[in-house]
């Protein structure tokens, strides 16, 4: 193996037979480049799945209410379920260990004023808990506060488009900005993976919303993360208690489907996998398919390089080559070939990848990435494969008789 | 040099077989040129192969330098044939990717010598058959005359007991026969063991025996006044 003569000998024979070793190499060298590009995709697209879930924490559930559809326990249909905020305490205390974090949400929008500027912004009323459920990131300042609440301060946190927006090159922070009349004192700025218009939103203390607008307990909607232990199924069951409980404490006939509504992602991440388990199905059975076709075409280069070489293998033996040289020979020479073709197509291959990076992201191709190791792996097989390929014809080669490899002119 | 005693070679043709050597006794001494005739299917080229060792006799004992030659795995009927024998055909069967000098270096490679002797060898022989200037051409630049010689030099490198020809000028027209049969009579005269396939009477009158085969026996055993290819070169 680490014969130098050999090694020469081999290097001789590769480059005195360029077609040959081009065939195997190229075969060898698609396979892998092809293998790579589509696996990437795959996960381009597995990527851009994935990625709609990013912006909020995955163990989040949503607990909505709306209109009664049907007559329950002496009560009309078409009632209106209005949460408020002893339903936010009944949550909070109620599923003491299995919930992480809770905030009601009340929903408004603004006409924000500041200086000469002004713009029309969604206003959420929250609890300071939302900066978890939401991954609300902060670039300076602080999030809303336990104080913010209790004492209905009017302090807002701004996201950082309405601070473009209104402050264009000031910063916003400890600065009054004036909402529908109202003015607030600015006392954070944030960022949120969600989007621009995720970064469009203005924060403020649920409670002061209530006191200024209305002077009611009323909150549109709970949003609360359960402990991330639960897992998936337990997770659903956890929801299904939840919309149980509060339908039996709203009077609601238990199949309402419209008066009050839990919803979570663990719901959403079932489903998810069900189609990341379809998208993988695919990936693999194309991966496997390429590694394949690439398994049959080196057997065949290597079956037909191998015919063409047997009168050299028959002169090597007359000449006294033993028949381990010559197999020896046969199969580090496609070793070799086929690492430098398998390495060439895996570089290219990322290569391509690293090309097409985001520009494919309206076909849901997002970031294509390989694992190395998968790529390695296939590498290794698509080696093993010609390896095998090559020493069947190459044993056989060296078995032949020389005179019978000699005879036909 | 070659002790052969009661030889036989069977080929099996479908259900048929074919006795191709019925008994052949047959000895050669250190520095001999023998030609073996016949004509074609007379078993001649059956016999080269299992003298050299690429064919084996179904029974009879063969002694190559007073080693039996019986029962060789491939292996060991690869290293014999290095040691003992250089071959020489009438298709030439030089590798065409590599140089004549990188032809006859060949069996010095599996003779495990280093690069440098090989080289060296390679190049003396050359020199040996004239073609010291075509070293680094590949066989499709030489003419037949020449791939022969540049065979012969090879068959030479590893310096083997005996030489077999099969056919050496089969594929060459006279005046380069003669020029061939020149340089293995040089040889010979150097003290080469060297065996002759032929069905050319001219060819065989340049050797110093001849034997005739006929139907698998040898009919025919004689020395010759030997013909120096010399006088038609």
């Amino acid at each position: 193996m680490f014969d130098r003569d050999r090694w020469r000998e081999i290097f001789e024979a590769i480059s005195k037979n360029k077609l040959r070793t081009f065939l195997s190499g190229f075969t060898v060298a698609l396979g892998i480049l092809i293998f790579t590009i589509l696996l990437g995709m795959g996960n381009g697209l597995l990527n851009s799945f994935l990625s709609s879930f990013v912006d909020d924490a995955q163990n989040v559930i949503f607990i909505r209410s709306g209109n009664t559809s049907k007559a329950y326990k002496g009560f009309q249909e078409n009632r209106r379920i209005q949460f408020k905020n002893e339903d936010f305490e009944f949550i909070k205390t109620n599923y003491l260990g299995k919930v992480e974090f809770a905030t009601p949400r009340i929903y408004r929008n603004g006409l924000a004023k500041y200086d000469k500027e002004s713009g029309s912004y969604s206003i959420r009323a929250v609890h300071p808990d939302h900066q978890y459920l939401e991954k609300t990131i902060m670039m300076k300042g602080r999030y809303l506060n336990e104080e913010d609440i209790n004492d209905r301060t009017k302090n807002i946190v701004i996201g950082r488009l309405v601070e473009k927006d209104l402050f264009k090159n000031e910063s916003a922070l400890g600065k009054i900005l004036n909402v529908d009349g109202i003015a607030y004192k600015v006392v954070g700025v944030f960022q949120d993976s969600g989007g621009d218009n995720e970064e469009r939103i203005i924060y403020m203390s649920y409670k002061t919303v209530q006191l200024l607008f209305g002077n009611n307990d009323h909150l549109d909607q709970i949003n609360i993360s359960y402990n991330i232990g639960m897992g998936t199924e337990q997770a659903i069951s956890f929801s299904k208690q939840i919309e149980k409980d509060l339908k039996e404490k709203f009077k609601v006939a238990p199949d309402d489907q419209s008066a009050i509504r839990v919803s979570s992602f663990a719901e959403d991440i079932k489903e998810t996998m069900v189609i990341l388990g379809g998208i993988y199905l695919v990936i693999f059975i194309v991966g496997i398919g390429t590694l394949i076709s690439g398994i049959i075409g080196i057997g065949n280069i290597m079956t037909f390089s191998i015919k063409e070489r047997t009168k050299e293998l028959g002169i090597r033996k007359a000449l006294g080559a033993t028949p381990r040289s010559i197999i020896g020979m046969v199969l580090q020479e496609s070793i070799l070939i086929t690492s430098v073709a398998g390495y060439l197509g895996l570089v290219l291959g990322i290569l391509a990848l690293k090309l097409i990076g985001n520009n494919l992201e309206e076909f849901f191709i997002l970031n294509p990435r390989v694992d190395t190791t998968v790529i390695v792996i296939a590498t290794i097989t698509l080696i093993l494969a010609g390896l095998l390929a090559g020493y069947i014809p190459a044993r056989r080669a060296a078995k032949i008789k020389p005179i019978v490899a000699l005879r036909d002119e | 040099m070659i002790e052969i005693k009661d030889l036989h070679k069977s080929y099996q043709m479908g259900s048929n077989s074919l006795h191709v050597l019925k008994g052949i006794d047959f000895s050669v001494k250190e520095g001999e040129l023998v030609a073996i005739m016949g004509s074609s299917g007379s078993g001649k080229s059956t016999l080269l192969n299992i003298l050299g060792m690429l064919d084996e006799a179904d029974n009879g004992s063969y002694f190559l330098d007073n080693v039996p030659i019986k029962g060789l795995n491939e292996t060991k009927a690869a290293h014999y044939r290095n040691q003992f024998l250089g071959f020489i055909f009438q298709s030439f069967n030089l590798i065409n990717y590599k140089t004549a000098l990188e032809n006859v270096a060949l069996p010095l490679y599996y003779q495990r010598k280093k690069r440098k002797e090989r080289t060296e060898k390679a190049l003396d022989y050359l020199g040996k058959v004239g073609l010291s200037k075509w070293a680094t051409h590949l066989p499709s630049e030489l003419s037949g005359g020449q791939k022969q010689r540049v065979a012969i030099a090879r068959a030479l490198a590893a310096d083997p007991k005996v030489l077999l020809a099969d056919e050496p000028t089969g594929a060459l027209d006279s005046t380069t026969s003669y020029e061939v049969m020149d340089i293995i009579q040089k040889i010979n005269d150097e003290g080469k063991t060297i065996l002759v396939v032929t069905h050319e009477e001219d060819i065989a009158n340049m050797c110093k025996r001849i034997v005739h085969l006929k139907d698998g026996v040898i009919v025919e055993d004689k020395k010759v006044e030997q013909v120096r290819a010399s006088q038609y070169v």
